[in-house]
């Protein structure tokens, strides 16, 4: 075989060729991911100087930084508790709730669609249907006669926040727990059912905890994926409601600029409560794995 | 008692309009420029404004050029790592995985001060140099799709026979990482390629900060600007996600035809 007629040229310079192979992606990898990263992780504990110190962190604490990432940290619970579990229970109906078998591939294609329909022209369809002249407002007060703006809603706030985020975190949800849903035995149920457990006995002693590690992985990956975004936001409320990245945009692009050092503080926390919920979706992934093959 | 399917029912119709309503929200707002009837008013004002083809125009050239970066990439170092260093793996997933966890404004940020025009690369000091950040900073945003889109279609083939196959017909590496390991994943690097295309076409956040033409920060700027044209540009973002998740579909489905009938 050639193979054997190579190997004395190979082995000559086995090592160094080796890794040649992945230098570019390497390179690629630590010039425009990692150093990016670190630099900005680095530059979080230092002064303008170049010293050490710790000064930039405990900047973080003033009353605005502190508001942002606490409007920041409760939108995207919100937006994944209720994504969770409105995902999970659309996911249920469609995979186990012996609705029309195409309605299940339709919905998967469409949670595809929709999960990347996330940022600007989400927020302009939102403004479209429930702005102050959207489609719904407007059909409600014509129609029925409620004034939802009278009734203290705007989409320009918290909750109308929670509402467009939903958009795309419901169907992340479905793609994600569909899977895990599907590997329930059937055994299992039918094993609960000979011992008279009832339906909801099922759920909540066998299911439920089998799911649970998937649950609450998939649920820390929907925080995450709330936390880091910004488009929607920007294009919704412009700067009304000023979420972390929105803090960390302004703070780059010269709005506030008192405090250079405080966007490398503010970058880090953010990566630290990013980097803190994926760490636990995949330790709670490989939890779900022993359950769910 | 209610039926079986009850409950099921009401939790998709819940969905269905909840995803829906929005959908015809902004269709039936973009017809309404002009007063009283429906019209592509609001269409046409998008299509004749320059700025929308000069910014649309420059994300799709940025889009093709992650594209080509993203592939050039990834298939030699998917395949390189299959074939030779499996215990590398797991290291360059996790590398792979980096863009999820670090968001995106952070990285731009990075590139802000990494890239300026006192440091090692000033890739920022020029309208040139800023192209080139953006677009590899897009593939670093797609990597994680593409690299996983690689990586599965790597999996449904005997990557070490078809190598040493090549090899002992006289393939040198090239040749066989373009003319047999690519062809055989040509299905996964368009579902890739899709992906990134749909994530490219509307980013804001990397194209705002480095302070490039694209067609994201155009969205913003028309949104606080105009009424109607907001939703037209909604619509037809949502056309093309459409377009390039039906087009992934597509060939994945039109290659398991294919695959089945030899």
């Amino acid at each position: 075989m050639t193979v054997t007629l190579h190997q004395p040229a190979k082995r000559r310079a086995a090592l160094p060729l080796h890794w040649l192979g992945v230098a570019p992606f390497i390179l690629f990898a630590a010039l425009f991911l990692i150093l990016p990263t670190l630099n900005i992780v680095v530059g979080a504990f230092r002064t303008p100087e170049g010293d050490f110190t710790l000064q930039n962190l405990l900047n973080l604490s003033q009353p605005r930084i502190v508001a942002a990432f606490s409007t920041s940290l409760k939108l995207s619970l919100a937006s994944a508790i209720l994504g969770c579990l409105i995902g999970f229970l659309i996911a249920v109906a469609v995979t186990l709730g012996g609705l029309p078998k195409w309605l299940r591939g339709t919905v998967l294609t469409f949670s595809g669609v929709a999960s990347n329909f996330a940022g600007i022209p989400l927020s302009f369809a939102f403004i479209a249907t429930l702005g102050r002249v959207g489609l719904m407002t407007v059909l409600l007060r014509d129609w029925f006669g409620i004034n939802l703006y009278g009734m203290g809603f705007n989409l320009l706030s918290f909750w109308g926040l929670v509402l467009v985020y939903l958009y795309f975190q419901i169907p992340l949800m479905i793609l994600i727990i569909t899977p895990a849903i599907d590997g329930l035995k059937r055994e299992w149920r039918e094993a609960a059912e000979v011992l008279g457990a009832t339906g909801a006995q099922y759920w909540r002693m066998v299911a439920l905890p089998v799911l649970w590690p998937s649950l609450l992985g998939t649920l820390a990956l929907l925080f995450a994926n709330a936390f880091g975004a910004i488009a929607t936001a920007t294009a919704l409320t412009g700067s009304q409601l000023t979420i972390a990245p929105i803090a960390l945009f302004n703070q780059i692009r010269g709005d506030v600029l008192q405090d250079p050092q405080l966007g490398y503080a503010i970058a880090f926390g953010m990566i630290v409560v990013t980097g803190f919920t994926n760490f636990l979706y995949i330790f709670m992934r490989a939890r779900a794995e022993r359950w769910v093959k | 008692m209610i039926g079986r399917r009850f409950w099921p029912w009401v939790a998709f119709t819940l969905g269905f309009i909840y995803f829906f309503v929005p959908l015809i929200g902004m269709i039936e707002f973009s017809l309404r420029m002009r007063r009283g009837v429906y019209s592509l008013d609001a269409y046409r004002s998008v299509f004749a404004d320059p700025q929308f083809q000069q910014t649309f125009f420059y994300s799709v050239v940025l889009s093709l050029c992650t594209i080509v970066i993203g592939v050039v990439l990834i298939v030699p170092t998917a395949f390189w790592v299959r074939l030779k260093m499996p215990r590398f793996r797991p290291v360059v997933e996790f590398i792979t995985l980096l863009p999820l966890v670090i968001p995106a404004i952070v990285i731009a940020f990075g590139y802000i001060r990494l890239f300026n025009t006192s440091s090692f690369l000033p890739l920022t000091g020029s309208a040139t140099g800023t192209n080139i950040l953006l677009t590899f900073g897009y593939a670093v945003l797609a990597l994680p799709y593409m690299y996983r889109a690689v990586d599965t279609g790597l999996r449904t083939i005997d990557v070490r026979t078809l190598t040493e196959a090549a090899q002992s017909m006289g393939a040198g590496w090239f040749t066989i990482i373009a003319r047999v390991i690519l062809p055989n994943v040509l299905v996964a690097v368009l579902s890739g390629a899709f992906l990134t295309f749909a994530i490219v076409i509307g980013e804001y956040v990397l194209a705002a900060l480095l302070d490039r033409p694209a067609f994201g920060p155009y969205l913003v700027l028309t949104g606080a600007n105009k009424a109607y044209e907001p939703s037209a540009l909604a619509v037809i973002s949502f056309v093309i996600t459409w377009a390039c998740l039906a087009l992934i579909q597509l060939v994945t489905r039109f290659s398991k035809h294919a695959r089945a009938a030899q």
